[in-house]
């Protein structure tokens, strides 16, 4: 019996700094979540209110169905991993993990189980009298993990617990974080700023942007059903391509070229009170070279013709880059995604279009190509507020 | 190409040693020479030989007679042992507030201290003459170790903070989310990683007391509470032609012995980077 509940929690700094607010979230007994957003967005001020290194200004944070807001946090029956790893560094890898039991006055032979055990899961058997200052990385980190998991807690908090491991060895330790919260079934907050660990670990994900949370659900679910253009741009990689367009008269003008709506998008659009101004959203693998398409799978998009600036061949599929003249999309997620990414610093001239195409596609670096995109699955998002005006829950 | 290199290397290697032996020479040869001066008969003393012609023990032996230099030592020990037991213990919790906590006025805080360190020393001596006779501390213990933790303070904060700020934070809050009461995180954690501060810091603040004379000359009037440092001003020869040369140079020399084995016991425990591996690398 561990969920964990944050009723309309608010963390107001001492300097004014509104970092987070209002949060609801709701985390069942055993499940994966995971805090997502760009760097400055909260979550690791969430992440503190939950361990109790943070107070709570306002709202109530509940654990096993218990108000724990003034508990301390070695009341709490929660163990956190650090981005930092946070090992002590006068302690040997054995008396590392150890501590958390030692503190709770475990006798001996317990403690030495434990450890041993925790070790032999963790690969660190031969590496337990160890000091921390003469392991690499990937096994510091592993450390971490297992002074969190030696005494059993209610739940395990990490703050971006890979973001220190170069790229393979994150890829490695993506698997086994994954594997040992299956194993141990215990439930698990997870802070990262990686939408590729939200999308491959969570068992739901939670996009948060200044403090506010932008949409709960599972990780598949964000991805196809965005609520808002932040969302939606956030996850996904690469991202999702973002133009402007006018609507009339259920038919949108786009740089692409004028497209017929399909039905499904037409009546939410309507249904949603779309402005005439949108901006239209597609995803990468929805676009398709139109020769490898036959008439029927044509007839249900609208195809265009441009040129191919840079072609990237994957071996399974080829990523295609072209150039949309006209005015780039523009609204204040998107300009926050691209400070994120650091692609505003990148000058370009209109905006970028990238396309999946599949292996078979005969596009040429440079060379004209028709291109498809599947109209029944792109999205409009309302500008002013980066609403998406063809959400559907389903 | 490996010829070349090697010769840069010894180039390099002669030219620091050169340094490091005149270093050494300009530091030490004042310091051997009294040492040789301590060990020269009196009709010796003034012969201008470095090594003694005629070894003698007589000038420690002398100073050991009288009651004088005993007392003195006591007092020395015991005034610079307390101040700096007093002003380490103070000095660590007010360095560990001032690099954890952020609390209203804690710049003024270290510049004040910083203050206290920049300000000339002389001109307190005869208000803390007269302010110690009405307090009836003049001639006392408490009398030198007030002032001392005082001046010693400032040096025990900056040190220290220094140290705590290298100690990462985020070890506390590991140790606070692993079950430890801030009293058992502050004992675990953060003192064994201060430790080395906390000495280098002791051996500083103890030196600092040892060696003071200012305030042992003016706070002081009779064995009950004399320093070495202001003993020895008071050495008079066997008679008052002669001068007390030889026994001062023997005085000097044991008063150096307890800072040295000071040095050696605390050198053991400083450990240099021992919060490395804390964090990732
Ligand atoms: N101790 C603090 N005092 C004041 N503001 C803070 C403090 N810690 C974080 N903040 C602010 O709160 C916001 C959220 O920070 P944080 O939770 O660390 O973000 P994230 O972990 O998502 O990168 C940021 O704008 C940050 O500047
Ligand atoms: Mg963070």
């Amino acid at each position: 019996m561990a969920e964990i509940v944050l009723d309309k929690v608010t963390k107001r700094y001492p300097d004014g700094a509104l970092a987070v607010n209002e949060v609801n979230i709701e985390i069942a007994d055993g499940e994966f979540i995971i805090l997502v957003g760009p760097s400055g967005c909260g979550k690791s001020t969430t992440l503190n209110m939950i361990a109790g290194l943070e107070d709570i200004t306002e709202g109530e944070l509940r654990i096993g169905g218990q108000r724990v807001n003034e508990r301390a946090p070695k009341d709490r029956d929660i163990a956190m991993v650090f981005q930092s790893y946070a090992l002590y560094p006068h302690m040997t890898v054995r008396e590392n993990m150890a501590f958390p039991l030692r503190l709770a006055k475990v006798d001996n032979a317990t403690v030495e189980k434990k450890v041993t055990e925790a070790a032999k899961i963790l690969d660190l058997t031969q590496h337990l009298d160890r000091k921390p200052s003469n392991l690499s990385g990937g096994q510091r980190q592993r450390v971490a993990m297992g002074r969190a998991i030696v005494r059993s807690p209610k739940a395990f908090l990490m703050d971006e617990p890979l973001s220190n491991l170069d790229a393979k060895l994150r890829g490695q330790m993506r698997t086994s974080v994954s594997r040992l919260q299956k194993q141990l079934g215990t439930t698990t907050v997870y802070v990262t700023h990686d939408q590729t660990e939200a999308m491959t670990l969570g068992d739901r994900v939670v996009v948060m942007r200044g403090g506010v949370v932008q949409q709960i659900g599972a990780p598949q679910f964000l991805y196809d059903h965005p609520a808002n253009l932040f969302v939606a741009g956030f996850i996904g990689s690469p991202s999702m391509n973002f133009m402007p367009a006018t609507l009339e008269n259920g038919a949108l003008s786009t740089p692409l070229g004028q497209v017929a709506l399909g039905d499904r998008v037409r009546s939410a659009a309507e249904k949603a009170n779309a402005p005439r101004e949108v901006i239209l959203g597609v995803r990468p693998e929805h676009f398709e070279d139109a020769a490898v398409l036959d008439e029927a799978a044509k007839a249900r998009g609208s195809v265009f013709t441009a040129q191919v600036d840079v072609l990237e061949s994957m071996g399974s599929e080829k990523y295609a880059y072209f150039t949309v003249d006209g005015e780039q999309a523009s609204s204040a997620e998107l300009a926050e995604l691209a400070a994120d990414s650091g692609s505003a610093d990148v000058p370009s001239s209109g905006s970028q279009l990238v396309t999946r195409l599949s292996a078979a596609s005969g596009a040429t670096e440079g060379g004209s190509v028709q291109v498809w995109f599947d109209t029944e699955k792109v999205q409009l998002f309302d500008p002013s507020d980066g609403r998406n005006l063809t959400y559907s829950a389903e | 190409m490996a010829v070349i290199t090697s010769g840069v290397d010894t180039g390099r290697k002669v030219r620091w040693t050169i340094i490091d032996v005149v270093v050494v020479v300009y530091a030490l040869v004042p310091v051997l020479w009294i040492l040789s001066l301590s060990f020269k008969t009196k009709a010796t003393l003034g012969d201008g030989n470095f090594i003694p012609r005629e070894w003698s023990l007589q000038n420690y032996a002398d100073i050991f007679t009288t009651n004088e230099f005993l007392l003195a030592l006591v007092n020395s020990i015991g005034i610079a042992l307390i101040a700096t037991a007093i002003a380490v213990v103070l000095g660590t919790m007010a360095a560990y507030a001032i690099a954890r906590l952020e609390f209203p006025g804690k710049s003024a805080l270290v510049g004040f201290s910083l203050l206290v360190a920049m300000f000339p020393q002389v001109s307190l001596v005869s208000p803390l003459f007269d302010i110690e006779r009405s307090l009836n501390l003049f001639d006392t213990w408490p009398g030198l170790i007030l002032p001392y933790i005082t001046f010693a303070l400032p040096l025990a904060i900056y040190t220290l903070s220094a140290f705590f700020r290298e100690i990462p934070w985020e070890l506390e809050k590991a140790a606070k989310m692993d079950g430890a009461t801030p009293g058992q995180a502050f004992r675990r954690v953060i003192a064994p990683l201060a430790a080395p501060g906390v000495f280098t810091t002791a051996i500083l603040v103890f030196i600092f007391c040892w060696n003071d004379f200012l305030f042992a000359i003016s706070l002081t009037s009779t064995t009950r509470s004399r320093t070495v440092p202001a003993a020895l001003q008071f050495f008079t020869g066997a008679s008052q032609f002669e001068s007390p040369t030889g026994q001062i140079c023997a005085a000097a020399v044991v008063i150096t012995i307890p800072i040295v084995l000071f040095v050696l016991f605390f050198q053991r425990r400083i450990v240099a980077g021992l919060t490395s591996g804390a964090v990732k690398g």
